[in-house]
């Protein structure tokens, strides 16, 4: 099969793979038909997260055909459409058992702070990613589901991770009725919090980014204010004076561990790896909130320690609410939301790329080429 | 009392604009306003039932060649990936990092980097020499810097892209000064 193949930083290619086989009783062989390139991928392409393999196929936003079922599996048969999360998680132990499937201690032996992930190094269980023509899917009676007859494919791949996320981190905001949300990072995570916070009933959602193609595109899809904090010197203070001085209620951080605005976190952090990532945003964040208030992280940050204003944080009687996301938990609710038609997650898609000429989507998502977005991966292409 | 207000004082200052203006702008206002009706409230809903999974412990998946593992972990948990094996001497560093140091230690994780470099150190090597070398125009996608950058992207003062001029310094640095520690180490032995 063809599959997207890490040859270390910044080098991908696509070559011949074997066709992954059946490696436990519950596991399912999907065959692709679309996948995504993640924000959090392009940590892995630069080479920041630890023990990334060379060879070794990334991608865990993706859906396809069910091309092989174990003897075990009861829900899946062959020919189904389905959706896949990215999470790989058992459903039985101590943490699946409570909802937080994005924390399950029974497919992870590399690591025991996080569970597993498709395609997101040997850090998150070694598993390939979707990338590809074909992907091992372990559990599959838990995790993949059948895609709705009505859902389009694009909805459904973004469904797998960037919506999910997007509107999980808006969640863990708690947001109440009238409230001031700030969102720092317009990517696609950061676009669906920004949509989301209205969902909960925001009184006003402020995002911020230093692209203006993405913060016009914060304006059209999530009705948000914007700021460019690029123009400005210190964005925490234009916040203060754009809240009277209060600061905002809820901040959600949808930037993560490459986020720039700070020489010098991201030299650290994104050239020299002396950080688990830069947490320009997230200190933004902190400073920017009120007293007492709610900073949600949905940006990816490394395994290691992170240069963060802890002692803002804790003088100020915050709350910071975070996790990698439990997809599966967030679908029934926001199926409903789309077929209420108040919103279509595909209207963030901005290129569309055949799987063999994947690193150009890379590239183009990395240096923020062409306006791009959100880059959707087509296998067979 | 006109120049005092929040946070001096106590109260908030009404919903401007109100809902009914907010559901009129902006489809789906307030759906989930009730935390009843958000998916991850609470943050721990016990329901192993409700899942999928019909096992109180899963099958064990079999170990066909000896799995790496934290040391975090009481057992080898029954599924893994079994995708890029361990092997050479970037396996040795990583499988030195797993043996040795919990997920605490900061050794662990700069272990496991180094074991990374070492790899595409490798694996750059074996490529020059293959019949088949890496091809440095396709597999970094350079060739897509014609498609065209938001205007004033290479402008110095872009947050992304002010790091430009000492990104090769950073990149290439760590490389020059371990080759050159290693030509002073491999020139000493010689001499002796």
């Amino acid at each position: 099969m063809r599959a997207m193949v890490y040859r270390g930083p910044y080098r991908i290619r696509v070559e011949e793979k074997d066709v992954p086989r059946i490696e436990h009783p519950n596991d399912a062989i999907v065959r692709v038909t679309l996948a995504a390139i993640c924000g959090s991928d392009l940590h892995l392409y630069h080479g920041m997260m630890p023990d990334t393999r060379i060879g070794t196929t990334f991608g865990h936003e993706f859906i396809g055909v069910v091309e092989e079922v174990g003897s075990s599996v009861q829900r899946l048969k062959r020919g189904d459409r389905v959706m896949v999360p990215f999470n790989v998680y058992c459903g039985s132990c101590y943490f699946c058992a409570r909802g937080l499937y994005s924390n399950c201690h029974n497919v992870n032996p590399n690591a025991t702070a996080v569970g597993g992930i498709y395609g997101y190094s040997h850090t998150t269980g070694g598993y390939d990613g979707g990338q590809a023509e074909y992907v091992r899917v372990p559990f599959a009676d838990v995790g993949p589901q059948i895609i709705p007859d009505w859902m389009a494919d694009d909805d459904a791949v973004l469904l797998t991770d960037a919506l999910a996320t997007g509107y999980f981190a808006a969640q863990l905001g708690d947001i109440v009725e009238s409230d001031t949300v700030v969102v720092f990072g317009a990517g696609p995570v950061g676009l669906y919090a920004a949509r989301s916070a209205w969902l909960m009933g925001a009184g006003r959602v402020i995002v911020i980014d230093h692209l203006e193609y993405r913060l016009a595109k914060a304006r059209e899809f999530a009705y948000a204010e914007t700021v460019n904090f690029a123009e400005l010197d210190d964005v925490v203070l234009e916040m203060k004076r754009q809240t009277d001085y209060l600061g905002a209620d809820v901040v959600i951080d949808a930037a993560g561990a490459e986020a720039d605005g700070s020489l010098l976190q991201q030299v650290t952090s994104a050239k020299l790896k002396l950080q688990g990532g830069s947490p320009t945003a997230l200190n933004w964040a902190i400073d920017s909130v009120r007293k007492g208030g709610t900073v949600s992280v949905a940006g990816a940050y490394g395994p290691v320690f992170s240069a963060v204003k802890f002692g803002d944080a804790m003088n100020k009687g915050l709350t910071l609410r975070m996790n990698q996301t439990p997809v599966k938990r967030q679908w029934p609710r926001l199926f409903e939301h789309i077929q209420q038609g108040y919103f279509r997650p595909s209207d963030i898609v901005t290129h569309r790329i055949p799987l063999e000429h994947i690193a150009d989507g890379y590239h183009i998502f990395s240096a923020k080429l062409d306006d791009c977005i959100k880059v959707l991966v087509q296998p067979g292409a | 009392m006109t120049d005092v207000n929040r946070p001096y004082v106590a109260d908030k200052p009404p919903l401007v604009p109100t809902r009914e203006e907010l559901r009129a702008r902006i489809p789906g206002w307030g759906a989930d306003l009730d935390p009843k009706d958000r998916p991850s409230y609470p943050r721990e809903r016990f329901d192993p039932a409700g899942t999928g999974a019909h096992w109180d412990f899963p099958d064990r998946q079999e170990e066909t060649y000896p799995r790496e593992r934290s040391i975090e972990h009481g057992i080898l948990p029954p599924v893994f990936g079994t995708v890029a094996p361990l092997h050479g001497v970037s396996g040795l560093i990583r499988r030195a990092a797993y043996k040795r140091f919990s997920e605490a230690r900061l050794a662990h994780w700069l272990l496991l980097i180094a074991g990374d470099r070492v790899e595409a150190a490798g694996a750059h090597l074996r490529s020059a020499i293959s019949l088949h070398p890496d091809d440095l125009v396709t597999e970094t996608g350079v060739r897509t810097e014609s498609v065209g950058r938001e205007a004033g992207a290479l402008r110095s003062d872009r947050a992304d892209t002010n790091h430009r001029w000492i990104d090769p310094l950073l990149v290439a640095g760590p490389w020059v000064v371990t080759g050159w520690i290693g030509w002073r180490i491999l020139r000493s032995v010689l001499r002796r």
